[in-house]
């Protein structure tokens, strides 16, 4: 069979941005790789069809020299049902945006809570070795744990992202923090840590923190509707 | 009227139920009585199919009487008749179940007014992915099921419904596009998209050409199938969704995707090079899903994680592809839609008497509420297996198929799926032990809530149907074996879309061990 180099070429850039474009972490960058993956596919089927010919009409030439047609009904009717699921996503990162003030993917939640713990861990002894990095008091806390003594959601903010039945409001992904460690917890084991260490005022890390926060909200275009949504989740509320 | 007109129904009337209820969208009644009426009358064409096709083999429809290299055809042989009928009563039920939970407690939360369109959306591209002829047919079934199924997990677009939608969607999209790359390989490669007369060309392809189609084709059917290393979206993103919603995609979607690999390894490429690639993925299914399982403090996460668990049930009789190998999967696949679906709806009960799912905060259900933890029970003891349940019927035929196998694959695949039965059964404890027995938080003890007697009940007809499978397990697993040797001859299915002459032309079919026969009976080894 023989195929046409320039759409080979075409196809195969296309696909390679289209995967590059859907490795992304926000929704609208993944919807327009989606679109170049689909357009490349299609070209693929119009590789599939084979030489070019004569139009497909019933009685106009020697069926031998028409070009193939149903590659053709198949690329139209994968034109449509993307177009579908383009405006579906579109639609999806809309409300995204609406909600949290960004389309980014988050983590997976099950990712996040091992990251978080292991974050924790790290920071209350950051020179022991693993083995003896967890605390006395954490280790009794996991115990207690699982024992169902008392429910995760206290300790953990992600616990309660796995109770499906509640909406909970979005909890900062690590791609909000820009690089910068996860805002830890303001807790017990927290102010315990400021207390012992001296060289670092204890003010100093709650005033980054809000640095970061108006940072975030400025860099997000459209800051407005979406933090007031933000702040409506963050009161517990939910949606109406 | 000839019968075959039958096979257009199950596609047509759903779509036709939902362009009529979105009309009817400020009628709530009218809108559920259509609904329900719609998928009765699946349930009824599918009894009748199923009839036929065990009267007559293989049913076709060629729709425009289009010729079948042109055209769309669907078939329906024995399999495509259980999946139907399996699938319309699991998806009836939910959806009366679902009737009381929007008018009790989530009407704010769940807009009724695309609820039932989009479900019956979705139960037309199952039924078209079941029934399809041909490979593009099979795609555009694939592609209205996961929009209706985008719809219904965003219902109400909350933040924790989008978020869990996000993964979805992007990993489906993936999946589809995947699945079209192969499709266009596919008509490059053998000029054709029917599914039969892809079975009499790919049989004479080179060994490498028809080995990357086949792995194209089986990870985009294995992402939707929620193998493991495919599966990672699926604890993710199913626990989020109303219980009604998750138990349908749970039941149903996952199997759709093991439908179209048994489909893939049988008709389209048998018994072929990468059988053993099936088994370890089998394996590693059975036991990755089930540690997750075991870890998990969360009702509705612990079963999404014995779900990827049991695909590897399913995967392993595909990859053995023997007689009784695949009639075993056959009858494990009815089984487990109606048994996962069943423990989805039990949680959704759980959910709506605890106010919870989350295990530790549950407790003492057992005395608060009786038929509660009946309902859950006998699922329950059904998935993990403990007979005279179809759960253990389906996990004695994979057995003995694997013992008959008689290969060291296969016997690794016994020892693990035993230990994989045995660690359900642990997982099943451990929510029976927090949820049902242990002391009652006053939270829930204050928190008292009838039983809604639909939800109740749609839940026991579906437990009734689970038993149903258990009682009839010996005519069921004798049409699970027809259904399977008529599959792994392939001629049945090519002669009855392109005619006998075709037929003839298949160069392989796969004997009762197992193993791909030439038209001499020679056996194959590539």
């Amino acid at each position: 069979m023989p195929v046409s180099l320039s759409l080979l070429l075409i196809s195969g850039v296309l696909i390679a941005c289209g995967v590059y474009l859907m490795l992304e972490r926000t929704l609208s960058r993944i919807i327009l790789g989606f679109v170049m993956l689909g357009n490349g596919v299609n070209v693929l089927f119009i590789i599939a069809a084979g030489a070019p010919g004569l139009p497909p009409f019933e009685g106009s030439a020697d069926p031998e020299d028409m070009t193939d047609p149903l590659p053709f009904a198949m690329v139209l009717t994968a034109i449509v049902i993307s177009l579908g699921i383009t405006a579906f996503g579109v639609a999806l990162a809309y409300r995204a945006w609406q909600l949290f003030g960004h389309d980014e993917v988050p983590d997976d939640v099950e990712d996040r809570r091992v990251l978080r713990r292991r974050r924790r861990r790290t920071e209350d002894s950051e020179h022991l070795p693993w083995s003896q990095a967890l605390t006395e008091e954490s280790r009794r806390g996991a115990l207690a744990q699982s024992q169902g003594l008392f429910a995760p959601e206290d300790d953990d903010p992600l616990g309660s992202d796995l109770t499906s039945a509640e909406d909970v409001p979005q909890d900062a992904t690590e791609a909000d923090a820009g690089g910068e460690p996860l805002p830890p917890k303001p807790g017990r084991r927290r102010a315990e840590k400021h207390g012992k260490s001296t060289d670092r005022p204890a003010g100093e890390r709650p005033a980054g923190e809000s640095a970061r926060d108006t940072r975030h909200m400025g860099g997000v275009p459209g800051a407005g509707p979406s933090t007031e949504t933000d702040r409506e989740h963050t009161d517990g509320q939910g949606e109406r | 009227m000839s019968i075959e007109l039958l096979l257009a129904l199950p596609v047509m009337l759903p779509l036709a139920g939902a362009a009529f209820t979105l009309l009817l969208r400020h009628y709530t009644k009218l809108q559920l009585w259509v609904a329900i009426l719609t998928l009765s009358a699946i349930f009824l064409v599918a009894m009748v199919l199923g009839y036929y096709v065990t009267l007559e083999g293989v049913l076709v429809l060629q729709i425009g009487n289009w010729t079948p290299q042109l055209g769309i055809v669907l078939v329906a042989d024995r399999l495509t008749a259980l999946m139907l009928l399996v699938s319309s009563f699991v998806t009836l039920a939910v959806l009366v179940y679902s009737s009381a939970q929007t008018v009790s407690e989530n009407i704010e939360r769940t807009p009724v007014a695309i609820y039932h369109p989009t479900y019956l959306a979705l139960m037309a591209g199952v039924s078209m992915a079941f029934l399809a002829g041909d490979l593009f047919n099979l795609y555009v079934g694939f592609e209205v099921l996961l929009a209706a199924s985008y719809v219904l997990l965003t219902l109400g677009g909350s933040a924790s419904r989008v978020r869990a939608a996000t993964t979805y969607v992007i990993v489906s999209l993936l999946s589809s596009i995947i699945f079209l790359a192969a499709v266009a390989a596919v008509y490059a490669a053998t000029g054709t998209v029917n599914l039969a007369e892809m079975a009499v060309r790919l049989d004479g392809l080179e060994p490498g050409v028809r080995m990357i189609l086949e792995l194209m084709l089986l990870v985009a059917f294995g992402i939707k199938a929620a193998i493991f290393p495919l599966s990672a979206w699926l604890p993710d993103s199913y626990p989020t969704a109303p219980a009604p919603v998750t138990a349908v995609f749970a039941g149903l979607l996952t199997k759709v995707g093991i439908y179209a690999i048994l489909r893939l390894e049988t008709l389209l490429f048998p018994a072929s090079q990468i059988q053993n690639l099936l088994l370890a993925a089998a394996a590693l299914s059975l036991i990755i899903g089930i540690f997750g399982a075991v870890a998990q403090t969360d009702l509705k996460r612990v079963l999404s994680f014995t779900l990827v668990s049991h695909m590897g049930y399913m995967l392993f009789g595909i990859g053995m592809s023997t007689q009784l190998g695949m009639g075993a999967t056959i009858y494990y696949v009815a089984h487990h839609i109606t048994v996962q679906s069943t423990l989805f709806l039990a949680a959704g009960l759980i959910e709506h008497r605890g106010g919870t799912t989350n295990l530790i905060k549950l407790g003492g259900l057992q005395k608060l509420a009786p038929v509660i933890a009946v309902l859950f029970f006998i699922p329950a003891m059904n998935l993990a297996g403990i007979p005279p349940f179809s759960g253990f019927i389906g996990k004695v035929g994979l057995i003995e198929a694997g013992i008959q196998y008689d290969r060291t694959s296969g016997w690794i695949l016994i020892a693990i799926s035993v230990i994989t039965s045995l660690l359900t059964l642990y997982a099943i404890a451990k929510i029976w032990n927090r949820a049902f027995w242990q002391e009652p938080s006053e939270e829930i003890i204050s928190r008292d809530v009838p039983l809604p007697k639909v939800m109740g009940g749609a839940t026991a007809a579906m437990i009734a149907f689970s038993l149903a499978l258990t009682v009839l397990a010996g005519p069921i697993m004798e049409y699970a074996d027809d259904a399977a040797s008529s599959i792994l001859e392939r001629t049945p299915y090519v002669s009855a879309v392109l005619g006998d002459e075709a037929a003839e032309e298949l160069q392989y079919r796969i004997d009762d061990a197992g193993h791909r026969l030439d038209g001499n009976g020679q056996e194959v080894d590539e």
